[in-house]
């Protein structure tokens, strides 16, 4: 049997089409993977994997009832068990008055092309960049990842609709540990070329050391510059729960579409084809740029063809795994920089003028807290603030309002007078995070964006630096 | 070819790649999941994974290789390519790695199951889901929704010291959710958990739940918290239901004594732990009333097995014995660097991925009292149930927890409904402040422990019943 994902995807296609009649819908994706992780504590290799994976997707309607399925046994007998017990599965459920349709024949591009020498990565090469990372943190201790990813897949449905993509990515995060305190890097590429283990071991080691000694502070306000890494905790949080097409139909997300909701200098887009990705969804809809919000104004939310039959819109792209049940969400979010998203300078303040050496404005007992001269900018226009790296382990406390709870990580300062003078003992917070995004909140944003890799290869979370007028810290670390 | 022989092809070729140890999991799971929403089933999925993962250790270096084919030509090519992986590791080298000694375990074990819930028809299950989720939505639930998933899993071990075990683990579980919509805010009540209740047993345990007798209730309850007082901010005599006192243990215990946390082996992403090896066996961790164990050996509970992924067979032990700090969570190679002698807690979510130190069943011994006597002797408090937010700091240290629905204790009475009840606190002091729990204990299953990079899901037990705790911060609130 081919291995082809196209013809397999057909061939799945075909079958229920055979075994459940010409009334029978069916659609089906076929991904290979090839997955690789070095991972690295106490400055050594501690764990390194690769998977090679295949999985088929399949999901039929057949006389008014739907039903889902997938496996990783691709041999003909696989598929056909595969077939027969999905449809055996959707005569036995309660109908689906809901069930959308399948996506009808539509162009699909190829997507961006993907890095060869990425796809065929060896363990020494991954190796290779953990050792240039350990080595640059200078003595320090390093912990973190260098990871590589590949997938080639194709989506087929009786409708008559097809699409196929490969795809491929390389990240690495990693943290240097001096005694108590963490200093973070972390960057997610299209190419494991455009990787560097020693400009991200440099860097995290000099906000570790800048991250020594810290002091307590009392929880309360405080002004923030928010570094990229934090940032992207927003994006996250902001499209699981707000721009999730199924909690919008289900009233349970504070996005309204038309409304003034964000700063004017907010721009968010979700642009999957921005990186290597595949370029089509669960459900064969094209994978294509939308905006989210446009100069503080929400403009969409995303949907799969399920909830946007719910609310008379059209799929987005961003059919899921899971979807059903947790709605769909845009993965590949973008904060716009002031340059791309076509304004001029936004900000109280905020200057362009940090060090062109990457040092910013910082006293000397902080030196290596800003990384570069973009956040540098933003400090230079806090009179009395935090400058927070990361954060941690952020939950929801109301999916509506969008209050989370979560701590800072990896490096915490107290800017006063526009200079970073000391680091600062971890925070817990309790933040809605539209509302320290809303308008007149914004008061810097960066040049230069940062893509941050999610847990998962595929999704990435790209933003600038930002400084927002307040941050609700609501406890210190210790109590 | 058997499943046995693939792991015995895949060990030997990492063996004879230049591994001085290599082990093999070969593991077929079956797993469906259906839930409804507002009376319609509105997802029902099944999927079947077959897989084999090869570990192999050369010199100082790990190295892990899975494939999704068991054809004795893919087993032997993931042993290779894991020895191959292995030796990359020494372009960063770390100390020597040692295994503590585990018997060559040649055996077969299965959880017990009375009724197979892949066996249970799918109209049957989809009535249940249907019909609660009717009930919730026809009570005042805006969004009512219900969810069971089943696990079933057989699995193949093989070592290169002589292990040959195989295992059988059928899970499942369910539960429902009812959510009234606001103006600015949502409220949820759940049964018996969000998301539900899990155990390693048959559809019995979903019976047993009885979700439809429960679905009225909780929709209302959903409703009624939206026009419902706050949770005032301050600090109070807080009571914790069963449930939420299971995801503190969880979030407090079960991760801190991970050993590969307290070693810094999850640094960079799941955290460390506030513990020091040096004070294992004189810590105090919390008050008298605290024993917690480690125990895979509990029949039904979530995380129960015959033997870890590693062949360390399940063994009962302490983690706080009276409120001292006696054991962790460990795998044979983290055992061996903290220079203890067991492993027996290392599991992977799957063929494709590495075994990995995780949480088995770690829950408290039970208690004196009842939840009733515990309220009766409260003049002033907060009763908080059913956990609807979690966050801690990456030391196990610093907590925030938000609970679906509270109670006013006063005079010894359960009084007014509270809306939005959190707490907040650092872990030892507040176990420490732990002075009455409850003999009605429930081994809660969490089916949805993440960690690991890449990714991997634990399915975890946690014994827990209600219990007090004395001067607790509640009520922060954005």
């Amino acid at each position: 049997m081919s291995t082809d994902e196209l013809e397999l995807a057909g061939h799945v296609v075909e079958l229920v089409r055979r075994l459940g009649g010409p009334g029978a819908q069916a659609e089906a994706v076929v991904t290979r993977a090839d997955l690789a992780l070095t991972r690295f504590a106490n400055s050594f290799i501690h764990q390194n994997v690769a998977e090679s994976t295949v999985g088929v997707r399949l999901r039929l309607h057949v006389d008014g009832r739907t039903a889902a399925g997938g496996g990783s046994v691709v041999s003909p007998e696989g598929l056909r068990a595969l077939v027969e017990r999905t449809l055996a599965a959707a005569r036995l459920c309660p109908p689906d008055p809901a069930w959308p349709g399948l996506t009808p024949p539509s162009p699909v591009s190829a997507g961006p092309a993907v890095d060869e020498a990425t796809i065929h990565a060896e363990p020494g090469e991954r190796a290779a960049r953990v050792r240039a990372f350990v080595d640059a943190v200078g003595g320090l201790g390093a912990a973190g990842y260098c990871r590589t990813s590949y997938r080639s897949g194709a989506f087929a449905n009786s409708a008559g609709h097809s699409a196929r993509g490969r795809s491929a990515e390389a990240a690495m995060d990693g943290i240097a540990r001096a005694g108590g305190s963490d200093g973070v890097a972390r960057r997610c590429a299209d190419r494991l070329a455009d990787l560097d283990g020693a400009a991200l071991g440099g860097r995290a080691a000099a906000k570790a050391r800048a991250a020594a000694d810290p002091v307590e502070l009392p929880p309360g306000r405080y002004e923030v510059v928010l570094e990229p890494a934090a940032v992207a905790d927003l994006l996250q949080n902001l499209s699981w729960f707000g721009f999730n097409g199924k909690r919008y139909a289900e009233r349970q997300s504070f996005a309204e579409p038309g409304a003034a909701q964000f700063d004017p200098s907010v721009s968010l887009v979700d642009d999957p084809l921005h990186g290597s990705n595949l370029p089509y969804d669960l459900e064969g809809t094209a994978r294509r740029e939308l905006s989210l919000v446009d100069g503080g104004v929400t403009r969409a939310v995303a949907h799969d063809r399920r909830s946007g039959a719910e609310v008379g819109a059209s799929s987005t792209g961003h059919a899921m795994l899971g979807a059903a049940t947790f709605g769909p969400v845009p993965r590949n979010l973008r904060l716009l920089t002031r340059s791309a998203a076509g304004g001029g300078p936004v900000g109280g303040g905020a200057t362009d003028a940090g060090a062109p050496d990457g040092r910013g404005p910082t006293a000397a007992g902080a030196a290596g807290a800003v990384a570069d001269a973009d956040t540098a900018a933003l400090v230079a226009g806090v009179r009395r603030g935090l400058l927070v790296s990361d954060l941690w382990y952020t939950r929801v406390l109301d999916p509506k309002s969008l209050v989370v709870t979560g701590l800072t990580r990896n490096g915490l300062w107290l800017i006063e007078d526009g200079v970073v003078t000391r680091a600062v003992r971890d925070l817990r917070f309790t933040e809605s995070y539209p509302r320290a995004l809303g308008p007149g909140t914004v008061l810097g944003l960066g040049r230069h964006a940062v893509r941050q890799p999610d847990r998962v290869d595929g999704v990435w979370w790209e933003a600038p630096p930002v400084r927002l007028a307040s941050w609700h810290f609501t406890g210190g670390a210790s109590g | 070819m058997t499943e046995f022989d693939a792991a015995t092809a895949a060990v030997q070729a990492a063996l004879d790649a230049g591994a001085r140890y290599a082990d093999a999991r070969v593991m077929h799971r079956r797993y469906e999941s259906m839930s409804a929403r507002n009376g319609d089933i509105e997802e029902l999925t099944q999927d079947e994974s077959v897989g084999l993962g090869v570990r192999a250790l050369v010199g100082s270096g790990w190295g892990f290789h899975a494939v999704p084919e068991l054809s004795d030509a893919a087993a032997r090519d993931a042993g290779r390519r894991a020895a191959r992986i292995a030796a990359a590791s020494a372009r960063v080298p770390g100390p020597p790695i040692d295994l503590v000694p585990t018997r060559a375990a040649v055996a077969s074990w299965a959880a017990p199951c009375t009724r197979d819930p892949l066996g249970v028809p799918l109209s049957e299950k989809g009535d249940l889901l249907v019909g609660a989720t009717r009930a919730m939505a026809e009570h005042g639930a805006d969004v009512a929704e219900g969810l069971y998933q089943i696990w079933d899993t057989a699995k193949w071990f093989v070592s290169s010291e002589g292990h040959r075990i195989d295992q059988r683990i059928r899970e499942c579980g369910g539960g429902i959710s009812a959510t009234s919509i606001g103006d600015g805010e949502t409220q949820r009540r759940s049964y018996p958990s969000y998301r539900g209740q899990y155990g390693t047993t048959g559809w019995e345990l979903v019976e047993s739940l009885d979700l439809a007798a429960h679905a009225a209730r909780i929709a209302e309850e959903s409703r009624a918290l939206l026009t419902a007082p706050l949770c005032p901010a301050g600090e109070t005599d807080l009571i914790l239901g069963g449930e939420q006192l299971a995801l503190q243990i969880h979030e407090s215990v079960g991760h801190a004594i991970e050993l590969d946390r307290i070693l810094g082996w999850e640094a960079a992403f799941a955290g460390t732990s506030w513990l020091d090896l040096a004070q294992l066996g004189a810590l105090r961790y919390g008050s008298e009333l605290m024993t917690i164990t480690i125990d895979p050996t509990i029949p039904g509970a979530l995380g129960s097995f015959g033997y870890d992924d590693e062949g360390s067979p399940a063994v009962k032990r302490d983690a706080v014995r009276e409120g001292r700090w006696v054991g962790v969570l460990a795998g044979r190679d983290s055992a061996a660097v903290a220079g203890l002698d067991y492993g027996g807690s290392v599991r992977a979510d799957g063929w494709a991925r590495l075994p990995m130190v995780r949480m088995t069943n770690v829950g408290l011994e039970p208690g004196p009292h009842t939840l009733d006597e515990i309220i009766a002797a409260t003049d002033d408090g907060v009763l908080m149930d059913l956990n609807r937010s979690w966050s801690i700091d990456d030391k196990r240290l610093n907590f925030q927890f938000g609970c679906e629905i509270g109670w006013e204790v006063k005079n010894g009475r359960r009084g007014r409904m509270l809306r939005n009840p959190t707490y907040t606190g650092i872990g030892p002091l507040f176990w420490r402040s732990m002075d009455m729990l409850s003999s009605e204990t429930v081994a809660w299953g969490t089916p949805n422990c993440g960690k690991g990079q890449p990714g991997q899901v634990g399915h975890t037990g946690h014994p827990a019943a209600p219990a007090r705790f004395r001067n607790v911060r509640v009520g922060v609130r954005a």
